[in-house]
């Protein structure tokens, strides 16, 4: 797929000869996000306005009391601490961005007056900074008007190392200044492609800086409002107790007509996804579940009480196998898979290659995911239409078989390959996890066939995914040959994540493991792209590089892409919410009401 | 008697230090990082997680991280949740009423079943009474409370749809309803947790009392006419109580530091559930205070224990 193919595909949408979902799909097929689509469509002219969600009640209130179940208990209310999903989704109860993105990957006001667009003035012609108007009249919970000091303020807050805020990435390389009291002006290094970073979506809450302005720095952790939010959201916070449950109740003075529907809000945390799940869909304790990572033949039984039903989402969240380029079982330095040698066979490109035949992505889908993991999207298959010119992928054991007889590694005695004295066989990690041990079943048998033997080895979640320096078993470190995981994409934009391919984001001892190369891939002609990527204006060009380098990693077998990993969700039958993959679970809470 | 006690309150001063040393060391070694989420999100820059690492002292050496502990616990500041960001001790406190109402109603409805039923199966031994009761007692102990939990569940809650199997510490209801909606959920978390202490102390009752029914005095007692009432209650049952006093008064640690598993199950908002999610988190401050705390309740409920002894039977004497 290149700028050619993908201008066709634009103006097949403009025609109505393909759907903007379909679009988005194909986009997402080819490594790309729904946001980045949209932005794409936008571009280039094509009418993209969000539909707006279908909200009935004409008061705020009488909806009596919603309750929500996380079972992973939110921890603490600061969006700008807010560690995994748990805490952002509890945050923005009470906290909100200037604009969230919805589900098809388009930008919806919230602070905001309006959406920025070279149109309307609020986008740099040269990419160089963005204007965003805020909407007036927005008053926090104590009263205190809602102001562009305020914006300021989270750039100051974030963007200070000495307050180790999550968001700092999203802060630190812009410069936020007030031009009125309602309006601000991001500007940028660099000409930069990808705007809607800053106060945008699960990143962007924006805090009151009347109560968080004693407390920038090194004092962050002390202020009040840490556990006790003054946001500007939907809901009043009423009650916190970190690990258990969140309160809320009903904000008179939302600057959102007639909104919210319900009087109180109860998030409660802690137990397991299968209760969670039961509480919901079978017996409706409970009206809304996050995150359901339960085996799907579970959940359809649940559904079938019919109190409520699965919502699956979208997003890029993969599973992926990755392939070691350097040599783990041999020190050099002090270091295991160091970045100065050479795997002994996986530098081999036939055998990568039969590795990428041996992986059964059908069955896994089938057999182990369901509707929670997806074998036709992100880096996989693209559709129909475009399957011969990209990527794509089979699972053929016999084809594997005689890429490693032509390419000379023939069977030993014992029935695995070897070459020149060095044998097939692999040592392939992840963490303790039931869906992942039965995969690795599945690929271990499909490679045994092959004549490459499989040492399987599983790791306790909790050190897998450490960052613990001098624990060889960390997924960083990579002492193994295979090695699978999901790696998150729920950023808005791919061109962050396409960083862990990046020689200068080499994983070694001389940074503590931090780089995020994991697989120690190096290309010239990939860090080339990419640093042209980052600075390309215009969307499809910048669409059609992204997908260039998304295919490099693919025909290069860097990674075996597996199943994608949609967020799912367990919602009542009565319950209608918007709801996004590509933002908090809680983006569009103000909207969410009951059936009377 | 307070010399006694002095000396035991001195001993005790040494073992805590063990204690803690051990924990501390444990928790050291042991795998996993409060920040590890961080570093499989590609947005958030490795240098948040550096900075939070440097912030929160988890750099220093061992031995400097100990003393900061111990200097801190000694003027009573229990550690910070890296996590939550609070104060242990509000996170403790918060949790410490419904660990001790679930938890304390269970070991009452214990005692309530295991008293009377050991006393007067032991009094009548190898009747049909003991037989069915000392069934009960096997079959209740030998089935472990996540499956009772998950059991009582399935009947009450989704095929009965009676009770709720989701806690709530804080109902929003006043009065007489919420002392309704309080007991409905109670039922069945110190169900499972009272009849699986109950059926234990069923069996030990039972045997405290055998020992002591067929001593030389009781039948004295008894030949002297005296009602077997007043036997059972004043010769019988107070002198069997001492080995019971002893279990129980160990046992009232747990009380505090909450029932683990069962607390997931219901998702009671309990100091045992705060430990698991803390240990899931690699939250040290909070894991540290909560074992901590447990260990001086151990210690301060082993002293109770031996003090009781010397109420109950004057024979023993602190020297």
């Amino acid at each position: 797929m290149n700028e050619h193919d993908l201008r066709g595909l634009i103006e097949d949408v403009r025609h109505g000869k393909l759907s903007r979902r379909a679009f988005t799909r194909t986009m997402i097929g080819l490594g790309l996000t729904a946001p980045l689509a949209t932005q794409m469509l936008a571009y280039s002219g094509v009418a993209v306005a969000a539909e707006p969600f279908a909200y009935k009640p004409t008061k705020a209130g009488g909806g009596g009391a919603l309750k929500v179940l996380w079972w992973q208990a939110p921890t603490l209310l600061n969006p700008h601490f807010a560690v995994g999903t748990k805490d952002q989704d509890a945050s923005r109860l009470f906290y909100e961005p200037l604009a969230g993105w919805d589900q098809d990957g388009n930008l919806v006001p919230v602070l905001a007056a309006q959406i920025p667009t070279v149109e309307n003035g609020g986008l740099a012609e040269d990419g160089s900074s963005v204007t965003w108007k805020l909407k007036q009249g927005v008053k926090w919970h104590d009263g205190q008007p809602f102001t562009a000091d305020d914006c300021v303020f989270n750039w100051e807050y974030s963007s200070d190392p000495a307050t180790a805020a999550v968001t700092i990435g999203s802060y630190k390389d812009v410069k936020v200044s007030k031009v009125d009291d309602h309006t601000i002006r991001v500007d940028f290094p660099k000409p930069t492609p990808f705007w809607a970073d800053a106060f945008v979506g699960a990143f962007g809450m924006i805090i009151p800086k009347h109560q968080f302005e004693p407390y920038k720095g090194a004092k962050s952790r002390e202020a009040p409002a840490n556990v006790a939010p003054v946001g500007t959201g939907p809901y009043l916070f009423a009650d916190f107790k970190p690990g258990d449950v969140v309160h809320g109740k009903l904000n008179p003075n939302y600057h959102m007509p007639n909104r919210p529907y319900f009087d109180t809000i109860e998030m409660k945390g802690g137990g397991d996804a299968v209760s969670a799940a039961r509480a919901v869909l079978q017996t409706g304790e409970y009206d809304f579940a996050w995150n359901m990572q339960v085996e799907d033949e579970i959940l359809k039984r649940l559904e079938a009480s019919g109190k409520g039903s699965v919502v699956i989402l979208l997003a890029g969240s993969i599973e992926h196998i990755q392939l070691n380029n350097t040599d783990p079982w041999h020190e050099v330095d002090g270091e295991r898979s160091s970045i100065k040698t050479k795997h002994p066979y996986l530098s081999d490109p036939a055998v990568r290659n039969a590795f990428n035949l041996l992986v059964d992505r059908a069955s896994v889908h089938k057999f182990i995911y369901g509707r929670t993991g997806d074998d036709s999207a992100n880096f996989v298959v693209a559709p129909e239409k475009f399957a011969s010119k990209n990527t794509s992928y089979e699972f053929n054991v016999d084809k594997a078989i005689k890429l490693l007889d032509d390419a000379g590694w023939k069977p030993g005695a014992d029935g695995v390959r070897e070459k020149n004295g060095v044998k097939l066989h692999a040592v392939y990690q992840t963490s303790i996890n039931a869906p992942r041990q039965k995969t690795q079943e599945i690929v271990k048998q499909a490679c045994q066939k092959a004549g490459i033997s499989i040492e399987i080895k599983s790791v306790t979640a909790s050190v897998f995914f450490s960052s613990d320096v001098a624990n060889l078993d960390t997924y960083p470190h990579f002492a193994c040959d295979l090695q699978m995981y999901t790696t998150t994409m729920q950023q808005p934009d791919p061109g962050q994540f396409m960083r862990q391919f990046l020689s200068e984001e080499l994983a070694s001892k001389a940074n503590k493991f931090q780089g995020r190369n994991i697989v120690r891939w190096q290309n010239a002609d990939y860090d080339k792209l990419w640093a042209e990527s980052d600075k390309e204006l215009n969307t499809v060009k910048r669409a059609a590089m992204l997908i260039a380098l998304n295919d490099m990693v693919i025909k290069n077998v860097v990674v075996i892409p597996v199943v994608t990993r949609p967020s799912v969700v367990a919602i009542a039958k009565n319950l209608h919410a918007p709801l996004s993959g590509w933002d908090t679970n809680t983006y569009g809470l103000q909207d969410w009401y009951r059936d009377a | 008697m307070s010399r006694y006690l002095i000396r035991r309150l001195l001993i005790a001063i040494p073992s805590l230090l063990g204690i803690s040393v051990v924990l501390f060391t444990v928790l050291a070694l042991a795998p996993g990082d409060p920040f590890g989420e961080l570093a499989t999100n590609p947005a958030i820059p490795p240098e948040v997680q550096a900075a939070l690492r440097a912030k929160f002292g988890m750099d220093d050496p061992i031995m400097m991280r100990y003393l900061h502990w111990l200097t801190a616990m000694l003027h009573g500041d229990w550690g910070f949740s890296f996590v939550s960001r609070v104060d242990v001790d509000t996170l403790i406190l918060q949790r410490l009423p419904t660990t001790l109402a679930v938890i304390g109603a269970s070991q009452v409805l214990a005692l309530l079943i295991a008293l009377p039923v050991g006393v007067y199966a032991a009094t009548r031994p190898y009747s049909i009474f003991d037989q069915v009761a000392s069934t009960f007692a096997l079959i209740g102990f030998s089935l472990p409370t996540f499956f009772t939990g998950i059991v009582l569940i399935l009947v009450f809650s989704v095929s009965l749809n009676w009770l709720p199997f989701v806690f709530r510490a804080d109902l929003a209801a006043t009065g007489l309803q919420w002392w309704w909606e309080e007991i409905r959920q109670s039922i069945m978390p110190v169900a499972v947790l009272g009849l699986f202490q109950g059926a234990t102390w069923t069996r030990f009752v039972r045997s405290a009392v055998l020992d002591v029914i067929r001593l030389d005095y009781v039948t004295t007692a008894r030949s002297k006419g005296l009602p077997e009432r007043g036997v059972v209650l004043k010769h019988i049952v107070r002198n069997a109580l001492i080995p019971v006093v002893t279990l129980i008064a160990l046992q009232m640690p747990i009380v505090f530091g909450g029932a683990i598993v069962t607390e997931q199950i219901f998702r009671i908002p309990g100091i045992g559930s705060l430990l698991i999610s803390a240990i899931q988190a690699n939250d040290t401050p909070v894991i540290m205070a909560v074992t901590f705390v447990f260990a001086c309740l151990v210690i301060l409920f082993n002293l109770i224990a031996d003090l009781l002894y010397g109420w109950l039977d004057p024979r023993i004497s602190y020297r």
